[in-house]
Order: structure tokens, then sequence, then C-alpha cells
């Protein structure tokens, strides 16, 4: 029978470490919603999601409740947009049906997100492709819970560079359609290698199509936990010990997870997907990726010994989570985003962390260079130099990669933006000044690496 | 059988655990096990409960077990067992 401590230790978790559960992501196949009329399709889409999704919201608090833990978002990821519009979509304005469509099915059912405004182009871009991918900035300017993500490689088909150069070019062009709200759009539109296709986390969630009609992902974080069980039982203990604390403390974190998915599909009538028990830092003070890194010994994220310190947590969370259920997937891993981590936004303000130096975080932990404020007047060529050099981490390592970077309009390096909320604030960082326009220009695709031929 | 797990936690005061007791009584809620301990002048206190023949809806009691809390300068939590156990048993 379950004791007073255990009891006590698992409430602490709660209220005083920031455990919860980060979302619960509906994700919903629109397959069966594309029609050769563009109003039709819309129409369908919308029907579709305030009929699948409708008791989302309020099942997901009900279970919050019950169980005495937060169930922080309620979210929806929909087949890739590109796909469901291609037999309806003329032009890039027609796409933005579409994402308005979703835009407000999000609004009518109370999620405060809808991923899954993207296309697939590892290898090639179709007409649609290309149409939706030109209708971004346009659709992240005039809608508010919508995210858009653009996968442009993978390790079995390499990266498609003419994607790449596109994804530059719409970046800068997203960050000026919503200059005057510091560019937020880019903050929800990111660039992956290797996406998967049952992420629950935004802004890179989608319902891929190998994916039935509807399933429940859950995320779940806790770097809050992690980091006060390394405070209170880790200084000075060898790396056998703190291995073992952070994968028993993923272990009990994914476990909730795990509970409040079956929980939520059993409700809902919905078949259980996958548990992403990635560390998820939040801005609040001690909810925080960079201050795990500091209790394992760095005086800054940043500080030479970074990626071996990620790397160990990365995995070790990976170790814990994986023995906690059976159905792990989407990034699973910590997340290093700057402006969503107060502690990170220290070390970029304390000059400890470059640009650079999260590029090589990212070959260990689960994303990408993600929520980065860089200087407005940065090249598009620059940004898509950024996006391939991410994109080639992803594909030779075999692994999922992203860029969420925000050119913010108007802003220079040592700037400051407010995002607000979970989004958080981040000061602008340096982008080398140097040029990659003449190899961005080239035309084509880089061929997938000699370790994919498997068959 | 329902499990539920009732947590109190607060400072050390006569009456807290007759009050508490009264209201799950009025509700038909079934105490299967109480443990607590003081700490440092605080006072944490478990019930194991049956809540499968409960008159109130979950909800409810976890809210007005909540407020009962408020009342006498405690925090009241009613969760279910299986947050618990997920958590501590393999």
């Amino acid at each position: 029978m379950i004791n007073i401590s255990e009891v006590l230790e698992t409430n602490k978790m709660i209220l005083e470490e920031s455990l919860d559960v980060r979302t619960i992501t509906m994700g919903v196949s629109l397959l069966d919603c594309a029609d050769a009329s563009l109003k039709t399709t819309c129409d369908n889409v919308y029907d579709k999601l305030t009929t699948l999704a409708k008791d989302l919201v309020k099942t997901g608090d009900a279970i919050g409740r019950e169980f005495g833990v937060p169930v922080i978002n309620k979210r929806i990821s929909v087949t890739p947009a590109a796909i469901v519009g291609s037999a309806c979509c003329r032009t890039p304005r027609d796409f933005v049906r579409i994402a308005k469509t979703l835009d407000r099915a999000a609004k009518k059912l109370g999620v405060n997100f809808v991923g899954g405004y993207s296309a697939i182009v590892s290898k090639g871009m179709t007409k649609a492709d290309k149409l939706l991918i030109r209708s971004i900035p346009e659709a992240m300017a005039s809608t508010e819970r919508v995210c858009s993500s653009v996968n442009v490689g993978s390790t079995k088909t390499g990266i498609d560079m003419d994607a790449v150069r596109l994804m530059g070019e719409t970046v800068k062009k997203t960050a000026e359609a919503t200059r005057e709200r510091d560019s937020i759009g880019c903050a929800k539109l990111v660039v992956l290698c290797n996406a998967p296709d049952d992420n629950p986390f935004m802004a890179g969630a989608f319902h891929g199509v190998t994916e039935g009609d509807a399933v429940i992902n859950v995320g779940v974080s806790g770097p809050g936990v992690v980091n006060y069980v390394l405070r209170n039982t880790c200084r000075g203990e060898s790396f056998e010990v703190l291995c073992e604390t952070i994968k028993r403390t993923a272990f009990k974190i994914t476990r909730v997870g795990q509970l409040v998915a079956q929980e939520a599909s059993k409700r809902l009538g919905v078949p259980f997907g996958i548990i992403d028990l990635s560390l998820a830092p939040t801005p609040a003070v001690g909810d925080s990726v960079a201050d795990i890194l500091r209790e394992i010994g760095l005086e800054q994220p940043g500080a030479p010994g970074t990626t071996a310190a990620l790397a160990l947590l990365n995995d070790q969370v990976k170790k814990g989570g994986v023995m906690a259920s059976s159905y792990v997937g989407g990034l699973s891993g910590a997340f290093i985003p700057v402006s969503e981590d107060q502690g990170m936004i220290d070390a970029v303000n304390a000059g400890a962390l470059t640009i650079e130096k999260l590029e090589a975080m990212t070959c260990v932990c689960s994303v990408g260079l993600d929520m980065i404020a860089i200087p407005g007047d940065t090249p598009a060529s620059t940004i898509s130099g950024i996006i391939a050099d991410e994109a080639a981490i992803g594909m030779v390592n075999q692994k999922t990669t992203a860029v969420r970077v925000i050119p913010v309009a108007g802003k220079k390096e040592g700037d400051t933006v407010e995002f607000g909320g979970l989004l958080g604030h981040a000061p602008v960082m340096k982008v080398s000044g140097f040029s990659c326009e003449a190899m961005i220009a080239r035309t084509g695709r880089i061929p997938a690496p000699i370790h994919s031929f498997k068959n | 059988m329902k499990k539920a797990i009732i947590t109190v936690v607060g400072k050390d005061a006569v009456g807290i655990l007759a009050k508490t007791c009264t209201y799950l009584a009025e509700a038909n809620i079934n105490i299967l096990d109480i443990s607590q301990t003081v700490v440092q002048e605080y006072f944490n206190m478990m019930m194991i409960v049956d809540v499968a023949k409960c008159t109130k809806s979950f909800d409810d009691v976890a809210a007005e077990l909540g407020e009962l809390g408020l009342g006498m300068g405690m925090k009241i939590r009613c969760q279910r067992s299986e947050i618990f156990e997920r958590m501590h048993r393999v």
C-alpha cells in the first residue's frame, strides 16, 4: 500500500517543483476532409475537428482535477495541410483559408494551439507544398493559434536544399508580416529534419499520414523536479549516482504522463498513441533545463562540458522513460529553447552561450535551435544556412533537428524581445556575418548519407 | 472499491481530524487507513478512502475538502490513488 512519504513526495513535485502534464494533444487525420472545392474542404475540416475534439478541453481539465496534477495545454495536431489542400488550393491565399479554418476550430474548442499547417518536403516539393510554404507568412500573420512546420530533410532522403532556400525567405517574410508584434509569427513556425509523425509538442506537431484516424499523444515535463532532486541529493556524487537519480526521476514523471494519457484515451474514446517524455522548460524560475546543467556542475550553460552534460541528461531521461511506458515517441529528450528558459536567457546575457554552442548542443539533445531571437537584418540566405546546418546534424545522426529562429524585424544584437506567456522573452543573439549565399543559391538536394542505405 | 488519497497539510491544531472525518461521513466516504506525522510543527496526514458509494461527485468532494481546509488554515487535497500507485510502484 502507498505510504505517506510517497504521497507527500508526489504532491511536493506537483506543488513546489512544477511537475505537470505539459500537453494532451489529439492527433486528427484530415485526409477524409479533402475535396475539389475549397469551401467544402474547409467545412469538412471545421466539422470534423469540432466534433471529434469537442470534449478534449473539458476532459483534460477533469483529469487534472481528479489526479491533482495540472494538465497545462490541450492541443490538436492535424494531417499536414499541404496534403489536405492539394486538390482544392490554387493559390497561397487558398491555403490561408484553411489556416483560418483551423484557427476558428481551435478557438471554438478552446485549445491554445493547432499544429499541422505543414508540408513534408524531405526530397521534393509538390505544387501544393510550394503554395503552402508561400502562404505561411500571411497564414501566421492572420491567425492566432495555428502552428506551422516544414520538414526539409531526413536520413533516408537527404536534404531538399530548394526547400531550405525557400524556408530562409519564408522565415524572413513571416517576421516582416508580424513585425508589429516582435515578429511573433516565427515563434509558430519551425523547420525540421527527421520530423516524427506523432510529436505532441508545438510548433512542430502534425498528425502524420502513418497515423490512424485519431490518436491521443501526451507530452510530460518536469525539469523543475529533476533540478530539485539533483540539488538535494546529488551534489558531489559520482556520475553513477547522478545518472541513476535522473533516470529514477524521469521514470516517475513519465508514469504520471502514461496514466493521464490512458485516462484521456479511455474517456475520449480515442486510441492512445505515445508519451513524449521531454524536459520542456517554461519561463518560470526553477523550471529550467539550464538550471539542471548548472546543477550537474557547469558555471553557466555554454561552458566547456555543456555538450557532455546535456548528452548525459538526455540519455538518462530516455532510459527512465522507456521503462515507464511501452509507447514512447515524439521528440523525447531535453529541450533547449532560449526564450522559454530563464536559465538559458541568463546564460546568453552573461555571454556564456552562443548560437554556435547551441548548435553543438543540438547534436545530443532531442531537438534543435529553438526560440532564438536573431537580428532583423539577418539575410535570408544566412537563415537558410542555419537551417541547412541543423538539417545536416539531424540527417547524419539519424535524429530530429529543428530550427525556430526569430529574425526580429527592426531589432539588433543586444536588444530584448517579449513574446509573452509560455513563449517568454529573449535577448537578440549574434549571428555570424560571413555569407553562405553562393552555397544556398545552388539548386537541388544534398544526397542521403551512406549509412542510410540499410536495405 | 474506488480509492482516493486525502492529504491534510498545515499547522497542527485541535479538531482537524474530527472536522475532516465528519465531512467524509456525511458524504458516505469510507476511511480505509489513516497515517500522520508532525514535522517541524507541521501536521501531515494521509487518508486512504473508498469513494465508491460517495453521494457526491469526485470534483465536488475535492473542491469542498479544499474549502474546508482553507477554513482551518490547512491545505486539503483529494486525489485519485492511481497517480501515487503508478509513480511509486512498477
